[in-house]
């Protein structure tokens, strides 16, 4: 299948603490395919950001390989562009639009005045255009994800790595980037694979979940969704009433055995 | 059981029924609301206390009065003594401070990038930082001769320590989201030196780059006390050595005075200046 942008297969990802030698995920398998609103949905210890630092390439898998576009992944590189958590990924000491400028000329996608062009379409995009000769520390929470957004979409990558970017927002403020985002998505149908341990916002973002259960984190599902989260006509359950059984379930046999 | 209450509405009021709502402070309260005109006023409460003692003392060899060091000051500046005096400290200086800061940052540059550099970066200062500028001057005098150069020696010795532990430190303390989005656009190398870490460390940088420039200034005056002149002309430690021999004793607070003013411009110009430009509008320090 030619349709197959991102491949992983039987990735094993581990990490050292001062103390212990920890496997994150074992043995990880899925496909993204172009134009995927991709989701990896557990609870947290499933190792769902580090399969994404993994992808990123700040961590070397210790088992299994990661294709991007039938290329095997060996470095890190701005064809995938992260967009953290954290409100302080934006450079503190650069205008909004010097930031979106910085990414472009830092990578060496554009120079000059193209750089500036292209910058200023995506922060239109993000509505922020009467901003963008404010500095980061002057912005809001969602207005800085905002940026750090259109940041990552004007380099244009082959996929777009959200790492749980609303997940420090205030509620309203979270549902209304959501909906941004799928707006964004309709208008360019970029890749995007997105992390979150919030089962609401996976089923609105994603197209395709993938469900991880922790210690360590092995794959237990890949749903479909369309947003609705409509009750199933057959079984009366919605997606996000299935998915909250299925994670529940490893819970409620854990206790018994313990 | 709940006790009842009723609701109500009220209506707020408007006009002048309320008193001041705004209204302008007087000038003196505004005057009193600014630093400098404090910090100003002590300063005219020092120079008073310092005029009456002087004159209760009446000796200008041990304590001259305000008056007569402001004369002493005055001729010393309108001879054009004092400038050339200070033109060779700050030149001294400046080639002492920029040679520090150079070795500093490439000190830093190399510890962060390397496991050997943070070794050598760790010992050097721990050992180098706690010994005195001063110490090495007579060495520096052996090595390097009488001149400037030993000065130059001991200059650097004394910025170079504090502004590249103060940057180690400052490069350390970057967070990892912003190291980990410089690699993600590719940066390597220098590039990520000198693009990500060290504007990102700049509040830490400065505080060095002060603290360097607080121990070079009194390296300086002091070394120049102990040998001062270089062929000719000497600087302000050698103008206050050399009056203090001839028993010009209101030159000799002259010359103190103008070793203070120089911190005090150098501090609340330059580096605030600085400041205001980077860290405080970037929303980094306030």
């Amino acid at each position: 299948m030619d349709d197959v942008l991102l491949d992983v297969r039987g990735v094993t990802l581990q990490y050292k603490t001062q103390e212990h030698l920890v496997t994150a995920t074992f043995r990880v398998d899925f496909q993204v395919h172009r134009s995927d609103r991709f989701v990896l949905l557990g609870p947290s210890g499933c190792g769902k950001s580090t399969l994404l630092k993994a992808v990123g390439w700040y961590l070397r898998p210790v088992e299994g390989e990661i294709r991007l576009k039938g290329r095997v992944v060996d470095r890190a590189g701005p064809d995938r562009v992260m967009v953290f958590q954290e409100f302080d990924q934006l450079l503190p000491w650069k205008t909004v639009k010097e930031n979106v400028v910085f990414a472009l000329k830092a990578s060496r996608r554009l120079a000059g005045r193209e750089a500036v062009d292209r910058a200023m379409h995506y922060i239109e995009k993000v509505n922020l255009t009467s901003f963008a000769d404010s500095y980061p520390h002057t912005l809001s929470g969602g207005m800085k994800q905002r940026v750090a957004i259109a940041r990552g979409m004007a380099m244009e990558p082959d996929i777009l790595l959200m790492d749980e970017p609303f997940a420090a927002l205030d509620a309203l403020t979270r549902r209304k980037m959501q909906d941004e985002l799928l707006q964004l998505w309709e208008g360019t149908r970029f890749t995007v694979l997105f992390v979150t341990h919030s089962i609401p916002e996976a089923v609105t973002i994603g197209n395709r979940i993938l469900l991880l259960s922790p210690h360590p984190g092995q794959v237990k599902a890949e749903l479909n969704s369309n947003g609705q989260d409509e009750p199933d006509p057959t079984t009366g359950k919605t997606l996000s009433r299935r998915i909250h059984e299925m994670l529940f379930e490893d819970e409620v046999e854990e206790a018994i055995g313990g | 059981m709940a006790l009842e209450r009723n609701e109500f509405i009220r209506r707020s009021v408007v006009g002048k029924a309320t008193g001041v709502v705004q209204k302008p402070l007087g000038a003196w309260e505004r005057l009193y609301g600014q630093a400098w005109a404090r910090k100003l006023f002590l300063l005219v409460l020092l120079g008073i206390v310092w005029e009456a003692y002087g004159l209760y003392l009446g000796n200008e060899l041990l304590f001259p009065t305000f008056g007569a060091t402001m004369k002493a000051l005055w001729d010393a500046v309108a001879s054009g003594e004092m400038a050339s005096r200070m033109a060779v400290s700050l030149k001294v200086l400046l080639i002492g401070y920029s040679i520090g800061v150079a070795l500093a940052a490439l000190l830093a540059t190399t510890a962060i990038t390397t496991r050997i550099g943070t070794d050598l970066l760790e010992t050097l200062t721990s050992m180098f930082n706690p010994l005195p500028a001063i110490a090495l001057l007579p060495l520096a005098l052996i090595w390097f001769g009488l001149g400037t150069g030993s000065i130059v020696f001991v200059l650097v010795h004394s910025v170079l320590w504090a502004v590249a532990l103060a940057t180690h430190s400052g490069f350390l303390s970057v967070s990892n989201t912003l190291r980990m989005v410089g690699r993600n656009y590719g940066l390597t190398g220098f590039r990520y030196v000198a693009k990500i870490l060290i504007p990102a460390a700049f509040p830490s940088i400065l505080a060095g780059l002060k603290i360097g420039w607080a121990f070079a200034w009194r390296t300086l005056i002091a070394a120049e006390l102990v040998f001062g002149v270089s062929s000719g002309s000497g600087g302000l430690g050698w103008f206050i050595y050399e009056n203090k021999n001839e028993l010009e004793i209101p030159s000799v607070f002259a010359g103190l005075l103008a070793v203070i003013a120089i911190g005090f411009v150098i501090e609340n110009v330059v580096f605030a200046t600085l400041e205001k430009a980077t860290v405080r509008k970037w929303g980094m320090q306030h």
